[in-house]
C-alpha cells in the first residue's frame, strides 16, 4: 500500500483522571474506507474529534500526506482536506439543498449570492456521487428523508474538495433500502480517491462497505485489519475485549 | 463526468408545469402570504359590501397611511421573529427615539442633527439587546420586556410633566400629509416594473450562461403583468382627486409609499440576494448547524436586533408625522399589532421562515379589519376582538402547515 494520507502515533488524550485515548496508531488511505469500531466509550468520538480540530489530542503525532500537522482548530483541518459529516447533519431544514451545501462558504459575484454558480456546482457534486434520489436541488432540506439528508450531507464535503471525509454513523437510524443508498455513497467516495473513516455500530455494513477494520477498546487501537482477511467473530472479539493484540502477534 | 445537469433544479418544464409545481409546494404547506392575500380579498369584498365609504379613494389613500406605520414596525420585527427571537420593546424604542428628536429640536438643535441621534439610539438599544440575548443568554423576551418597561420611563421624563410635544419639523410632516404629483406616482410603478424585469432577465442571463435549465420566460411575464395591474390601478385611484372641499384638490401617490416601498426593497434585496441573508435563514433554522457551517451565529443575532431598532424607528418617524406630536405612552400598543402582523402575514415565530413582504401583507390584513369597522361604525372593541380572531387562524394555519410539512412544532 501507498503512504498514508493520514497517520496518527502514539496520539493520547485524558479529561483530567480519565485517559479516553492511551496512545492510539492509526493509517488512514486515500480511496478507500476504514471503518472505526469499537463499543461505547472506547474512545471513537474523542478520536474523530480530534482530526477534526474540535479538540486536540495531548500527545502524540498527527502526519497528514507524510508531514506532521497539528489540528488545533476546525478551520486548519478543514484547510487540508478533512470533513466531518456528523450523526446529527447539522443542515438548516428551512434552506434548499444548495444553501445547505454552499453554508458558510457561499460564492459572491458583485457582493450578492451567484446562485446559478452555486446550484451548478451543487448538482455537478450530487452528480458526481451518482444520487438519483433528490428531485431538485432546490428542494428544502424539511422535504427529504434521512437518507436524502445524509447524502446532501455527505455531498457537502466532495463538494468542499475534502481529502479526508470522516462520516459518524451515517446509517443509523436509517431504513434498509436507504442504508444500501448511502453505503453505495461511501464506496463511491472512496472510489473518487477520497480517504473515508466510517463511524459504526452495525458490522454488517462495515463488512460491506469497508476496506479496512480499526477496532479501538477502551482506548487503544487493538487491531487494524484488512476486511477481507478477517471475519465477523475476530472483530466482535476485539470489540467486546476477548481478544488482544497480543494473540494477533 | 458531462458538462450538463441532469438533476433537476426546479426551473424545469413549461409554465404550466411550473404552476402546477407551485400547487404541489402550496399543498405540503408551504403557503407563505397566501392565506393572508386571501384573508385581505375577502376583506375587502366584505367591507366594499358593507359600507360605500370603503372603495373611496380617500379611504384607499387613509388605508395607507393608517397601514404604513405599522408595516413598517413589523417588518423590523421580521428580522428577529426570522431567528425564533422577540423585541417587545421596538415601539417604545421608536416613541422613545421620537421623544428625543422632538425634545432636543425644540431645544433649539438642528433637525438633522437631532433626528439622526434618534437613529444613533436605536442603533444603541438594538445592540444592547443583541449583547444581552447573543453574548450574555438572556432569553429576549425578558430583555425586551425589560425596556418594554423602563423605556415609557425614560420618555416621560424627556417629554417633561405635560407628557406630550408637538413635532414643528416641515419635512417630517410631510412624509404623511403630501402626495407626489401625478407623475411621480406613475414613475414610481415605471421604476418597479423596470427593477422586477431587469432583476428578473439578469437572473436568467447568469442562469443561461452557467448551462442551467431556465423557467419560460411567460413566468416572469405575468409577474411582471401582475405587477403593472394591481400597482396601475392604485395609483390611478390615487392620482383621483379625494378632497371632501373642492377648493383644495388632492390627489396623488401619499409620498409615504414610495419611502416604505424602497425600505422593503432593500431589505428584501438583503434577505435574499447577500451572504448576510443567508446567514440569517440560517441561524434561524438551526443555530448549531450555522454555527458548525462557520457562520459567527453571535454577529448575526446582534445585527438582526439592531436591523430591527432601527426600522421600527422608521416606523415612529411615521407615526409622529401622522399624528403630529409624540406623547410618553408612544409605541406601547402597536408592537403586539407589529407581531400579530407578522404572524398573520405568514412569518413564522418558530424562526427561519418569513420575508419582508408578508410582514407587510399582515400589516394591511389589521388596518383594513380596523379601517372598516370604523366605517360601519363598530366600537372599537369589535375590531380588537377581531384582529385577535385572525390571528388565532392565522397562527393556528402556521401549526398545522409545519404539522404537515413534518418539521418541528416547537423550537429544538
Amino acid at each position: 500500500m501507498s503512504t498514508p494520507l493520514i497517520q496518527l502515533s502514539g496520539v493520547k488524550k485524558s479529561f483530567g483522571p480519565v485517559d479516553v485515548l492511551k496512545g492510539v496508531d492509526l493509517k488512514v488511505y486515500p480511496g478507500r474506507v476504514t471503518a472505526l469500531v469499537g463499543d461505547n466509550g472506547a474512545g471513537k468520538s474523542t478520536l474523530i474529534k480530534g482530526l477534526a480540530g474540535v479538540q486536540w489530542y495531548d500527545e502524540g503525532s498527527v502526519k497528514f500526506e507524510g508531514e506532521e500537522v497539528s489540528l488545533t482548530t476546525p478551520r486548519i483541518s478543514s484547510a487540508l482536506g478533512i470533513e466531518v459529516v456528523y450523526q446529527d447533519l447539522a443542515l438548516c431544514e428551512n434552506l434548499d439543498i444548495v444553501q445547505n451545501m454552499f453554508l458558510g462558504r457561499e460564492e459572491l459575484q458583485q457582493f450578492t449570492l451567484d446562485e446559478s454558480a452555486m446550484e451548478f456546482a451543487a448538482a455537478k457534486a450530487l452528480q458526481s456521487l451518482s444520487v438519483r434520489t433528490v428531485k431538485s436541488v432546490r428542494q428544502k432540506v424539511s422535504s427529504l428523508s434521512g437518507g436524502q439528508r445524509q447524502t446532501v450531507a455527505i455531498a457537502r464535503s466532495v463538494l468542499r474538495d475534502a481529502k479526508v471525509v470522516i462520516l459518524d454513523e451515517p446509517t443509523a437510524a436509517l431504513g434498509v433500502a436507504q442504508t444500501e443508498q448511502v453505503l453505495n455513497l461511501v464506496r463511491r467516495l472512496a472510489d473518487k480517491g477520497i480517504a473515508v473513516i466510517m463511524i459504526s455500530h452495525n458490522l454488517q455494513d462495515v463488512f460491506q462497505v469497508a476496506d479496512d477494520i480499526a477496532v479501538l477498546y477502551l482506548g487503544s487501537m487493538v487491531a487494524q485489519l484488512e476486511t477481507k482477511k478477517t471475519n465477523h467473530n475476530e472483530i466482535i472479539g476485539y470489540i467486546t475485549g476477548l481478544k488482544t493484540q497480543k494473540e494477533k502477534a | 463526468m458531462s458538462d450538463n445537469i441532469t438533476i433537476n433544479t426546479g426551473h424545469e418544464g413549461t409554465a404550466l408545469d411550473q404552476i402546477k409545481a407551485y400547487g404541489s409546494r402550496l399543498k405540503s404547506g408551504e403557503m407563505g402570504a397566501l392565506p393572508a392575500i386571501g384573508a385581505l380579498i375577502l376583506l375587502m369584498i366584505l367591507f366594499s359590501a358593507l359600507s360605500p365609504y370603503f372603495l373611496t379613494p380617500i379611504n384607499f389613500a387613509n388605508l395607507f397611511t393608517q397601514a404604513a406605520t405599522l408595516m413598517m414596525l413589523s417588518a423590523a420585527l421580521v428580522f428577529v421573529i426570522m431567528l425564533g427571537e422577540i423585541d417587545l420593546s421596538a415601539g417604545v424604542t421608536a416613541g422613545t427615539g421620537m421623544a428625543i428628536f422632538v425634545k432636543l429640536h425644540l431645544d433649539g438643535m438642528p433637525w438633522l442633527l437631532a433626528f439622526a441621534l434618534a437613529f444613533v439610539f436605536a442603533v444603541a438599544v438594538g445592540w444592547f439587546l443583541g449583547y444581552f440575548v447573543a453574548k450574555v443568554g438572556v432569553p429576549s423576551f425578558v430583555i425586551s420586556l425589560a425596556l418594554y418597561l423602563a423605556l415609557p420611563g425614560v420618555m416621560l421624563i424627556i417629554l417633561g410633566d405635560g407628557g406630550i410635544l408637538r413635532l414643528e419639523v416641515p419635512e417630517i410632516k410631510a412624509i404623511m400629509n403630501t402626495n407626489l404629483p401625478l407623475w411621480g406616482g406613475w414613475a414610481m410603478l415605471g421604476i418597479t416594473i423596470g427593477l422586477t424585469l431587469a432583476m428578473g432577465l439578469w437572473d436568467r442571463a447568469r442562469r443561461i450562461k452557467a448551462n442551467l435549465p431556465t423557467r419560460p420566460l411567460s413566468i416572469l411575464g405575468i409577474k411582471v403583468a401582475g405587477i403593472a395591474v394591481l400597482g396601475g390601478v392604485g395609483v390611478f385611484v390615487l392620482n383621483l382627486p379625494r378632497s371632501l372641499v373642492i377648493t383644495n384638490p388632492i390627489q396623488g401617490v401619499p409620498t409615504v409609499i414610495p419611502i416604505a416601498l424602497f425600505i422593503l426593497f432593500v431589505g428584501t434585496f438583503m434577505l435574499d440576494r447577500t451572504k448576510f441573508g443567508r446567514y440569517m435563514y440560517a441561524v434561524g433554522g438551526n443555530p448549531e448547524a450555522a454555527r458548525r457551517a462557520g457562520i459567527k451565529v453571535a454577529k448575526i443575532r446582534i445585527t438582526a436586533f439592531i436591523i430591527c431598532s432601527v426600522l421600527a424607528m422608521i416606523s415612529g418617524v411615521f407615526n409622529v408625522s401622522r399624528i403630529g406630536n409624540v406623547e410618553s405612552s408612544a409605541g406601547r400598543a402597536i408592537v403586539l399589532s407589529g407581531v400579530a402582523a407578522a404572524v398573520v402575514g405568514g412569518v413564522s415565530l418558530f424562526g427561519g421562515r418569513g420575508r419582508l413582504v408578508h410582514a407587510a401583507i399582515g400589516a394591511f390584513v389589521i388596518a383594513i379589519i380596523d379601517n372598516g369597522l370604523g366605517l360601519l361604525g363598530m366600537p372599537a372593541g369589535i375590531a380588537y376582538i377581531i384582529t385577535g380572531a385572525v390571528l388565532t387562524v392565522a397562527a393556528t394555519a402556521d401549526a398545522l402547515a409545519r404539522k404537515r410539512s413534518g418539521g418541528p412544532l416547537v423550537r429544538n
